[in-house]
């Protein structure tokens, strides 16, 4: 069963193309990978996806119905969005971050529940944020503050986690730390997982299928060992690499050669 | 097993520090009521004001004359501080929290100016339009704040990003440009010239119950409106897309507390002119207080705003004896330095 249908679509910045005839599904319930060099249209395609931009053309169905035909509050309780840039370095404290979470599930001028707030301690519990929940985000290092980020989604309890290049700015503990919470998250509760990477080497270790997105296009699309192979990946990024078995995971990996 | 009660300790926070304030604004009340030419004692101030609530009933150890000062002389004016002083803060918190910039202000973005125009001139030329009375004045001052803001807006935003400094400008170029319209429509105004340029700098003096009662409408839909907001204002600091992702319409919704920020500024405008920097100073500090949370920052701030302003005007008319500095004047003196050091803390942050 299909999540996404994204059918033929464009998008158009001031008449300059910026996504051209992007054509594929993500199923229910899988890890979804989008790749590409900079500037190939990853942001803007997931920017779409979660409806914060409306597609030049084409469609976007989510669970059959155009995307654009859901409510905000609604689609807020259908998607979570996990942005590169994490939470800005507010002085509200982690617990208040994350609480935000629930906002689209809160009626109107109502406080949170019982509920919501076991849920919210549930979710920093989980995340070993639990200690730390009275502190300023703003007091957090890059690291921490994506993992409240994670556990704002959490607390969202959506169907569906985007995820736009969440490890850009981290450590490379952190980066497995977070993308770890993720997986465990959508093996227990069954969600689809969309992200945009630009570590190939995360992205073959935790995706089950990609999109590899070149100048706007769909450069290739399907599992793993059809997207990845070094003849391709080569040419997108136009650089030499060289593709290696993970010993344990048996899946693709890339090591950089200096000229 | 431990709970986090995060509504819980809310709550009691907001309740503490809202009875508190609330007890300081009372306390400001009846000394604001006590100073002036004539003085009156605490305790006789405090019996004249008992005496008119409802249900009171004191045997009058004090002169018509006394009874005059405080209800009719000062009462009118010191609640009007009260209401103006917590409008401009308020508008303060919402400009803040919409815009996502600490140095938004009514005043400093140029709204006030445009209310201010719009209001001068209903003055100067439909004085007649008698169908909308009292409601003339402030009805041009809320579309000259309207017009003036959405001007800054789009002249500060490239491609919808606006940066905190760029607004500021788009603030001062307002500003310069209607102030010299407000000059011009001065100058040619001939007599009424001075009353004008009274009103302008901002003044609390010889106004009456009327005032007040004018202004009351304004406030109530204003506060109104913002109190619903405070969820909204807190989820917007995480940034526009990441709260539209949390479900919240946030064009939408910017524009109706533009908006809503925009009428309590007119309002206040047009009945004692420009008092800038209220909404600067008074949100700023109680930030540094109590924290970010608008749940409990709007309310405390509009009280604050309220001592703030009520203090600033007893200081403006008791200063000097038999002189009366405008209030626009003593919030400058305050506001001017405040907003140099905000700045100055703004560019040392960009540096790090």
């Amino acid at each position: 069963m299909n999540l996404f249908e994204v059918w033929q679509v464009q998008q158009h910045f001031g008449g300059i193309p910026v996504l051209d005839n992007i054509t594929f599904q993500v199923r229910v319930g899988e890890t979804f990978g989008i790749i590409g060099p900079n500037g190939s249209g990853k942001s803007t395609l997931i920017r779409t996806m979660s409806g914060l931009l409306k597609s030049s053309q084409g469609e976007i169905l989510l669970y059959g119905k155009p995307i654009g035909s859901y409510r905000k509050r609604d689609l807020a309780r259908l998607i979570a969005v996990l942005e590169q840039e994490g939470i800005p370095p507010l002085s509200f404290t982690i617990e208040e971050v994350v609480a935000m979470g629930r906002y689209p599930w809160l009626k109107p001028l109502s406080d949170l529940s019982h509920l919501d707030e076991q849920i919210v301690e549930d979710v920093l519990k989980n995340l070993g944020l639990w200690k730390l929940r009275s502190k300023g985000v703003n007091t957090l290092s890059g690291g921490q503050r994506q993992m409240v980020s994670l556990a704002r989604a959490m607390a969202q309890q959506p169907k569906v986690l985007i995820l736009d290049e969440p490890t850009t700015f981290l450590d490379i503990g952190h980066q497995v730390l977070v993308m770890e919470h993720v997986r465990e998250w959508h093996q227990s509760q069954d969600i689809t997982v969309i992200m945009v990477l630009h570590d190939l080497n995360l992205t073959s270790q935790y995706c089950d299928r990609l999109l590899l997105l070149a100048q706007g296009h769909v450069q290739s699309y399907g599992e793993i060992h059809d997207v990845l192979k070094p003849e391709t990946i080569s040419s997108v990024y136009k650089t030499e690499l060289i593709m290696i078995e993970h010993p344990v995971q048996h899946v693709p990996q890339f090591l950089l050669t200096s000229k | 097993m431990c709970r986090i009660f995060m509504e819980q300790k809310l709550k009691t926070k907001r309740i503490l520090w809202i009875s508190g304030l609330s007890a300081l604004l009372l306390l400001s009340l009846v000394l604001s009521v006590m100073i002036g030419s004539v003085h009156l004692p605490f305790t006789l101030s405090l019996k004249i004001l008992l005496s008119h609530l409802p249900f009171v009933d004191l045997t009058p150890t004090w002169s018509l004359a006394q009874d005059a000062i405080v209800w009719d002389l000062r009462l009118p004016r010191v609640f009007l501080a009260i209401v103006i002083g917590a409008m401009l803060s308020s508008t303060g918190v919402a400009f803040q929290g919409m815009l996502r910039n600490p140095l938004a202000d009514p005043y400093i973005l140029g709204v006030s100016v445009g209310a201010a125009f719009g209001a001068a001139t209903s003055m100067l030329f439909f004085r007649q339009l008698t169908l909308l009375g009292y409601f003339t004045t402030p009805l041009f001052a809320f579309i000259g704040a309207l017009l003036s803001l959405w001007f800054v807006m789009a002249l500060a935003s490239h491609h919808g990003q606006r940066d905190r400094e760029t607004l500021i400008l788009a603030g001062v170029v307002v500003q310069s440009l209607i102030g010299a319209a407000i000059s011009f429509l001065i100058a040619i105004s001939g007599q009424q010239m001075q009353q004008i340029v009274f009103w302008m700098m901002g003044s609390l003096a010889n106004r009456t119950w009327l005032d007040v009662g004018m202004l009351t409408p304004y406030m109530l839909v204003g506060f109104l409106y913002l109190s619903l907001q405070q969820r909204d204002l807190n989820l917007i600091s995480l940034g526009e897309s990441a709260a539209t992702h949390l479900g919240m319409d946030v064009e939408k919704k910017k524009i109706r507390v533009l908006i809503a920020g925009s009428l309590l500024t007119a309002a206040a405008v047009s009945v004692v002119g420009i008092i800038g920097f209220v909404g600067l100073i008074v949100p700023h500090l109680m930030r540094l207080i109590v924290g970010p949370d608008h749940r409990i920052l709007l309310p405390l701030s509009t009280l604050a705003g309220a001592i703030f302003l009520l203090w600033a005007d007893t200081v403006a008319r008791s200063i000097i004896p038999s002189r009366e500095i405008p209030i626009g004047v003593i919030t400058a003196f305050i506001g001017a330095p405040f907003f140099a050091y905000l700045l100055k803390k703004g560019l040392r942050r960009r540096q790090v």
